[in-house]
């Protein structure tokens, strides 16, 4: 029965997308199709993994697929479940926010193809997530990275959307193929490509093991943003329209987390080494992108650095998680999956929020800049609170979701800290300090991104004829804000509703978790107080002030008699202290200034802009280095047909013999 | 039964070797046919009257011996051609390197890891041979339609190599073969076409004029 609602739900989704595409030049129609099948599969898709995750049973379908080798098979157990929800709440709210978005593209251009690889890319994800089958989970993953690339090229005429959407192409396709190496590797260990079968590689050396998770990393923190894999994201997220890069954000970067958590089931117990390489490596990330993410000046690109910065913390939770469960701990294992994991749904809430909400700013404000914007609060009210209310949550503050992930992933580390003992407890707690950074780093990237977007007076001419957005854009972002809200003040809910997944990655764990979720609801009761309190002095203030009469006269100008906007902070100026005192000098952006000299006033001038040091540092160099050294091959192309040909004969007549030799068939006579 | 059989098997290596020699374009489309007709042939030879190797007979017969080489024929109607513009390798050398291939063939497929029934026979040699050679005709010639008979050769011999296992093949793997052929020929047509169009030649020598 569940099987059937998913099967129905991914109908509905890729009817969406055919129908959409057969619309032809009636723009609306297309979009219609898309929303509509989004949110009907969508919905159906809901029902199938709150069933699994809730009542506990796991679906699956088996059906003999032509492909040589390869059974079409499908499995929904709880952890797929707990990954399809979140996929399934912000898909059908993207697809609707879009139909807005793309409006006024409309016009002048079909929206069909996009549509469809829109649908396309929803359909593959589910599809991800619940193949159980390596030939099918390759096909669908590949597929997904091939339909986000037509996604994220969709405005390819604006500079640099080809070249960034190029980039993660290349990003993919290398992480699939360290995806592809693994799985071969597995299949041939293990004796088949079926999942069920690659739990017999829980007898795997650890030499052998650790080749797979390396594989894995490597190829799904591609996908996820993992640090230093991460490069992709900065440039994608930018170039992408708004519904695509929340999508993309919010879940399809979580596919990629998925897909680690998957390989590390089928694994045999990690030592404690690899945990803490993961926890390492992911809090590092996460220091990394916050601090870049304070000194970029497009809005969508400092987003899109925050969710390097949130995936870090999230696989952060789950080295941690799993060196906890190595040591003996499962208490506090339980601790760093569930705080993890719950990231990953706040993340996925919060972040496309943010993406939603920067959309309709850069959408009315006609910038994405920062410094061109200012004052949108007063012209953008709904945009500009929900953007409010997502920064909320996204620095963790109460009473909104964000704060319950990180508390949990705080209480596990200062517990492994105080259980272990020596060099091993000093670990964890360096972490937290570090996490600690992480947090305030955060607050600033957010009150400057906030700030300088929506307070102030406008800094342009664009952003002082700001318009807010349509309602279609509007209505999908309550319902992400309302989610936030609801785990942050319940999040013994969501917890209880991941209890199957956290169960399934650490057995033993469930009295921990059970306690944890008691100490949420005092956390969130805690949060809550503060909100009371908050509001009560909010209320007495608007009282005493109806008590006094209200004057109204100008504001005291510090000896400014006429001040501009000019005068005001800007974005980079508000980032300023953090560049120049907290970052070490390879991480600062790239800065030309003509100051002013002499003693009588001149012109002045700043530039500056962030580029990714991993990217421009490292991989570019390295890319650069490869194709010089790959022109010596250049004289293998010479343009001739037959030559071409030639090779392709020497090609096959080299498998026949290669082949008859491996297969040992070779019988002379 | 398998003197026929043999008998169809060596009058295609002939037709091989006619098409490698001959430099008239009319009459390489006409032999090629005609090896075409003949595989048509070899299915019910060897498997005997059957309801699949009937369909798949026809079905050969149709598109190998009929309507591919009417389309080429119609081809160099419209475009004037009577010879080859030269090959890169003389007719005789390709001879000669064809008779070293064929005769590589029946030596390999001696050593090949065989069912029993399938040793000894003139099946694999001969399909090895006709796939060798057609790899031979698209390297060596330079006019696009030659190219197009060199896919078509290599194209028979996987035929031979597919009758060979026509009880085992699913009928729908050979249409979709057949199809496949068809579809190729129409996509080279149009190629052909284009190019004659642009450099008013079929010598696709001038191509690597697109290379950087």
């Amino acid at each position: 029965m569940t099987m059937t609602w998913f099967l129905g739900g991914l109908g509905a989704i890729v009817l969406g997308g055919v129908g959409s595409l057969l619309s032809g030049r009636r723009a609306h129609l297309a979009s219609a199709f898309a929303a509509v099948g989004t949110v009907l599969g969508a919905g159906a898709g809901l029902v199938a993994a709150f069933g699994v995750l809730l009542g506990g049973a796991t679906a699956h379908l088996d059906a003999p697929w032509a492909v040589p080798g390869g059974r079409l098979t499908l499995t929904i157990d709880p952890l797929a479940a707990g990954f399809l929800i979140p996929l399934f709440v912000l898909a059908p709210l993207c697809a609707v926010y879009g139909a807005g978005y793309l409006a006024p593209a409309g016009r002048t251009r079909r929206l069909g193809a996009h549509w469809f690889f829109f649908c396309g890319l929803v359909a593959l994800m589910a599809l991800v997530l619940t193949a159980a089958g390596g030939l099918l989970f390759l096909a669908a993953w590949e597929l997904m990275t091939i339909t986000s690339f037509f996604l994220v090229a969709f405005d390819h005429q604006r500079p640099g959307v080809a070249r960034a959407a190029w980039l993660y192409l290349a990003a993919g396709h290398l992480g699939g193929a360290c995806l592809l190496a693994m799985f071969l590797l597995a299949g041939h260990w293990s004796g088949g490509l079926d999942f069920t079968r690659f739990s017999a590689l829980a007898g795997l050396d650890a030499k052998p093991a650790l080749l797979l998770f390396g594989l894995a990393l490597a190829g799904f923190g591609a996908k996820a943003g993992l640090f230093p894999f991460h490069v992709w994201l900065p440039d994608a997220h930018p170039a992408a329209p708004s519904h695509v890069s929340a999508l993309m954000s919010g879940i399809m970067v979580k596919t990629g987390i998925y897909g680690v958590l998957r390989v590390v089931t089928w694994l045999p117990p990690p030592p404690p080494g690899w945990g803490m390489s993961l926890a390492l490596l992911g809090i590092v990330g996460a220091v990394y992108a916050i601090a870049l993410a304070i000194v970029q000046d497009d809005i969508k690109r400092a987003l899109a650095y925050s969710t390097i910065e949130n995936v870090g913390l999230i696989f952060m939770g789950l080295g941690f998680g799993l060196w906890a469960a190595a040591i003996g701990e499962p208490a506090i294992a339980a601790l760093g999956f569930a705080g993890a994991l719950l990231h990953v749904w706040n993340h996925t809430l919060f972040k496309g929020l943010l993406f939603l909400a920067a959309g309709s700013l850069a959408h009315g404000a006609g910038t994405r800049e920062l410094d061109r914007m200012g004052g949108l609060l007063r012209r953008l009210p709904f945009s500009g609170a929900l953007l409010i209310g997502g920064s909320m949550a996204i620095t963790a503050l109460p009473p909104l979701n964000g704060l319950v992930g990180e508390w949990l992933l705080y209480l596990g580390l200062l517990r492994a800290g105080r259980a272990a003992d020596g060099l091993t407890g000093l670990l964890p707690l360096l972490i937290a300090a570090a996490l600690a950074v992480t947090g305030a780093l955060a607050l600033v990237a957010f009150t400057r991104l906030a700030g300088t977007a929506l307070l102030g007076q406008p800094r342009s001419e664009c952003a002082a004829n700001a318009h807010e957005a349509p309602w279609l854009m509007l209505a999908p972002m309550f319902p992400l804000l309302f989610g936030c809200l609801l785990i942050g003040a319940w999040p013994q809910l969501a917890l209880r509703a991941l209890q199957p997944v956290i169960a399934a990655l650490a057995p033993g764990s469930l009295p921990a978790l059970a306690e944890a979720g008691h100490e949420l609801g005092g956390v969130a009761g805690v949060a809550w107080l503060l909100v009371a309190v908050a509001a009560l002095t909010g209320l007495v203030a608007v009282v005493m002030a109806r008590r006094r009469p209200l004057t109204r006269d100008a504001t005291w100008g510090c000896g400014y008699s006429a001040p501009t906007p000019r005068m005001s902070y800007t974005a980079s100026g508000y980032a300023e202290l953090a560049q120049r005192s907290l970052m070490p000098a390879w991480l600062r952006p790239e800065v030309r200034r003509s100051g002013p000299r002499g003693p009588f006033p001149h012109v002045a001038r700043l530039w500056q802009r962030s580029l990714d040091p991993v990217l421009h540092r490292f991989f570019e160099p390295l890319a650069w280095r490869l194709g010089d050294r790959a022109v010596r091959l250049r004289w293998l192309q010479q343009g001739r047909l037959p030559i071409y040909l030639l090779y392709m004969f020497v090609a096959c007549a080299v498998l026949i013999v290669w082949s008859l030799f491996v297969s040992g068939d070779w019988n002379p006579l | 039964m398998y003197g026929v059989t043999n008998l169809l098997l060596i009058a295609v290596i002939l037709i091989n070797f006619f098409t490698l020699g001959s430099s008239r374009l009319n009459s390489c489309i006409r032999a090629v046919a005609a090896q075409g007709a003949l595989l048509a042939l070899i299915p019910l030879a060897a498997h005997g009257l059957t309801f699949h190797t009937v369909v798949l007979g026809v079905g050969a017969f149709a598109l190998k011996g009929v309507l591919i080489p009417w389309v080429l024929l119609r081809a160099l109607r419209q475009m004037r051609l009577r010879r080859e513009s030269g090959p890169l390798i003389g007719y005789i050398p390709t001879m000669v390197l064809g008779a070293l291939i064929t005769s590589a063939a029946f030596i390999f497929a001696d050593f090949l890891p065989l069912r029993p029934e399938h040793r000894g026979g003139l099946f694999i040699p001969t399909s090895l041979a006709t796939l060798f050679v057609g790899f031979l005709l698209l390297m060596t010639r330079r006019d696009a339609v030659s190219q197009v008979l060199g896919y078509l050769v290599l194209e028979n011999g996987i035929f031979v190599f597919g009758t060979l296992l026509a009880e085992a093949m699913p009928l729908m793997v050979e249409a979709g073969v057949l199809l496949d052929l068809l579809v190729g020929v129409f996509i080279m047509g149009i190629v052909m076409d284009q190019i004659q169009r642009e450099f008013s030649t079929l010598n696709t020598e001038r191509l690597s004029a697109l290379k950087g």
